[in-house]
C-alpha cells in the first residue's frame, strides 16, 4: 500500500497580500476620520431624502428636544472674535487663555454670564453640566442668540472683505464660501422653538436655513 | 526558492561548496502587523462616516403690514397638529359667516402615510410632475444635458400655475412633522411651497377639528 505523500511544504502563509490591506485599510481611516466632538446635548435629529452635504463654513444653532438652544460657528478665528466683541456688549472680559479655550470648543448653550465659568471647566465636568441654553426672549430685552448671530454675521463680513482685499493685493483669485445658516433641530422638538429660533434670524434679514437631517431611504 | 541553511552547514556532499554563513533576510512582521490591524480596528470603530445632510429651504420675508398678500391660484394649504394630526384644504381660507358669501372651508385630515400624504401631493401636482418626468426621461435618453434638465424642471416647478403648498404650524406640532411634510414636497416635486405663520382664523378651525376627530390610541 502507497503511503500518503504528506507535503513537504512548510506551513506558512505569504501574509504580504493581507498585510497589504490591512496598511491600505489604515491609511484610508486614518486620512478620512474626522474627530468625533462632544457636543453637550444629544440632537436626534429627523430623516428626510435629501443628498446635500452641510456646507464647511457654517453657522448652527442646535435646538434639543426642550427647546434649548445652542450655538456654534466652524471658524476658529472667527469664534475668537465674536467672543470678544459679546465681551464688549456684555461688559465681561476675556482673558487670551479664555479665548483660545473657547476657539477649541464645540457648541455651547450657556447665558454669557455663565460663559467664563463654562469655558474654564475642564471636558468631564463640561460634560456633567446641564446647560440652561442660550438666552433668547422674544420681546428682545435678554436676546442672547441675535447677538451672537448678529456678531458673528458682522465678523464674517468683515473676515470676508479682508480676505478679499489681501487676495486682490496678492494678485490671486479670490475664493471664499460664504456662510451658511444650519439648523439642528431634534425631531421630537416642538415646532415652535425652531420657530423662535427662525424668527431671530428673520429679524436679522436672514431668511435662507440648511436644515440638518438624516439620510433616509426612500421606500 | 533559494533557501538558505544556516542549521548544517555545507561539508555534507561532495560538491557543495563553502558559502559564506548569510543572516536571514527576513524580518519578523508579526508585532508591525499586530499593530496595523489594532489601529485598523481603531479607526474603524471610531470614525464617524458622513458629514450631516441639509436640507436648503428658504423662509420668506415677513410681509409688511398693511400690504394685501396677491392671491394665490393654485394653492394647498397644510395645518399641522399636535398628536401627528395634519389637515389640508385647497384654495383660499373662508372663515364662518365670511363677508363674501362663501361656504365655510373645511378642512379634510389626511396622515403622514404613503398612501395618504403623498397621495393628496401627487393628485394635486400631477400637471407639473409629469412634465418634469417627461424631462427626466429625456435626460436619460441624452437628449438634453444634466444642467439643461435642471434649469427646464426648475422653471417646470416655478411657473405661476404651478402647485402652490403652504405649510402653517401650530405651537403644538413637532418640528418632525414640518421635516416629514417638507420633504413630502421636495420627492413629489412640487418647488412652490413655503412656511408661514398660521392665521387665527384658520388655527379655531383646527382646534375644533382636532377635538373633533380624537386621536386614536395606538
Amino acid at each position: 500500500m502507497p503511503r500518503i505523500k504528506m507535503p513537504s511544504s512548510s506551513p506558512s502563509l505569504d501574509m504580504t497580500p493581507m498585510v497589504d490591506l490591512a496598511f491600505l485599510l489604515v491609511t484610508f481611516f486614518m486620512l478620512t476620520a474626522s474627530v468625533r466632538v462632544n457636543e453637550p446635548v444629544v440632537v436626534d435629529i429627523p430623516s428626510s431624502i435629501s443628498e446635500k452635504l452641510l456646507p464647511d463654513n457654517v453657522m448652527m444653532i442646535s435646538i434639543d428636544v426642550d427647546g434649548r438652544a445652542f450655538f456654534n460657528i466652524s471658524n476658529p478665528q472667527v469664534r475668537i472674535k465674536i467672543l470678544e466683541r459679546m465681551g464688549t456688549q456684555y461688559k465681561i472680559d476675556f482673558t487670551e487663555n479664555e479665548k483660545k479655550r473657547f476657539a477649541g470648543m464645540t457648541s455651547f448653550g450657556v447665558p454669557i454670564a455663565n460663559l467664563k465659568e463654562y469655558i474654564l471647566m475642564d471636558d468631564v465636568a463640561r460634560a456633567k453640566v446641564k446647560s440652561p441654553g442660550i438666552p433668547m426672549d422674544t420681546t428682545g430685552l435678554n436676546n442672547q442668540l441675535r447677538d451672537w448671530i448678529a456678531f458673528g454675521q458682522i465678523i464674517e463680513l468683515t473676515r470676508e472683505k479682508e480676505e478679499q482685499t489681501k487676495a486682490k493685493n496678492l494678485g490671486r483669485p479670490f475664493k471664499n464660501e460664504p456662510l451658511r445658516y444650519a439648523i439642528k433641530a431634534d425631531a421630537a422638538a416642538k415646532y415652535i422653538s425652531v420657530k423662535q429660533v427662525i424668527d431671530v434670524f428673520k429679524k436679522l434679514k436672514i431668511y435662507r436655513f440648511n436644515l440638518i437631517t438624516s439620510l433616509e431611504q426612500e421606500n | 526558492m533559494a533557501e538558505v541553511n544556516t542549521g548544517d552547514g555545507g561539508g555534507h556532499g561532495k560538491h557543495q561548496k563553502k558559502r559564506a554563513k548569510k543572516a536571514s533576510t527576513r524580518i519578523d512582521m508579526t508585532p508591525m502587523v499586530d499593530l496595523a490591524f489594532l489601529l485598523l480596528t481603531f479607526f474603524v470603530l471610531t470614525s464617524t462616516f458622513s458629514k450631516p445632510k441639509t436640507m436648503e429651504i428658504n423662509y420668506p420675508a415677513d410681509p409688511p403690514p398693511n400690504v394685501v398678500l396677491p392671491k394665490i391660484n393654485n394653492a394647498l394649504t397644510f395645518l399641522l397638529s399636535k398628536d401627528n394630526n395634519i389637515y389640508y384644504y385647497s384654495g383660499e381660507f373662508y372663515p364662518k359667516n365670511n363677508k363674501d358669501g362663501k361656504p365655510e372651508t373645511t378642512l379634510i385630515k389626511t396622515g403622514y402615510g404613503k398612501d395618504e400624504l403623498r397621495k393628496v401631493l401627487l393628485d394635486a401636482n400631477k400637471p407639473t410632475r409629469d412634465k418634469v418626468l417627461q424631462l427626466e426621461d429625456r435626460m436619460k435618453k441624452k437628449e438634453i444635458a444634466d444642467t439643461t434638465f435642471k434649469r427646464l424642471a426648475n422653471i417646470e416647478k416655478g411657473k405661476k400655475d404651478a402647485l402652490t403648498v403652504l405649510v402653517k404650524s401650530d405651537d403644538k406640532a413637532s418640528y418632525k412633522n414640518v421635516i416629514d411634510l417638507i420633504d413630502e414636497l421636495n420627492i413629489t416635486m412640487i418647488g412652490k411651497y413655503a412656511v408661514i405663520d398660521m392665521m387665527p382664523a384658520e388655527l379655531e378651525q383646527l382646534n375644533a377639528a382636532n377635538d373633533a376627530n380624537p386621536t386614536e390610541t395606538k
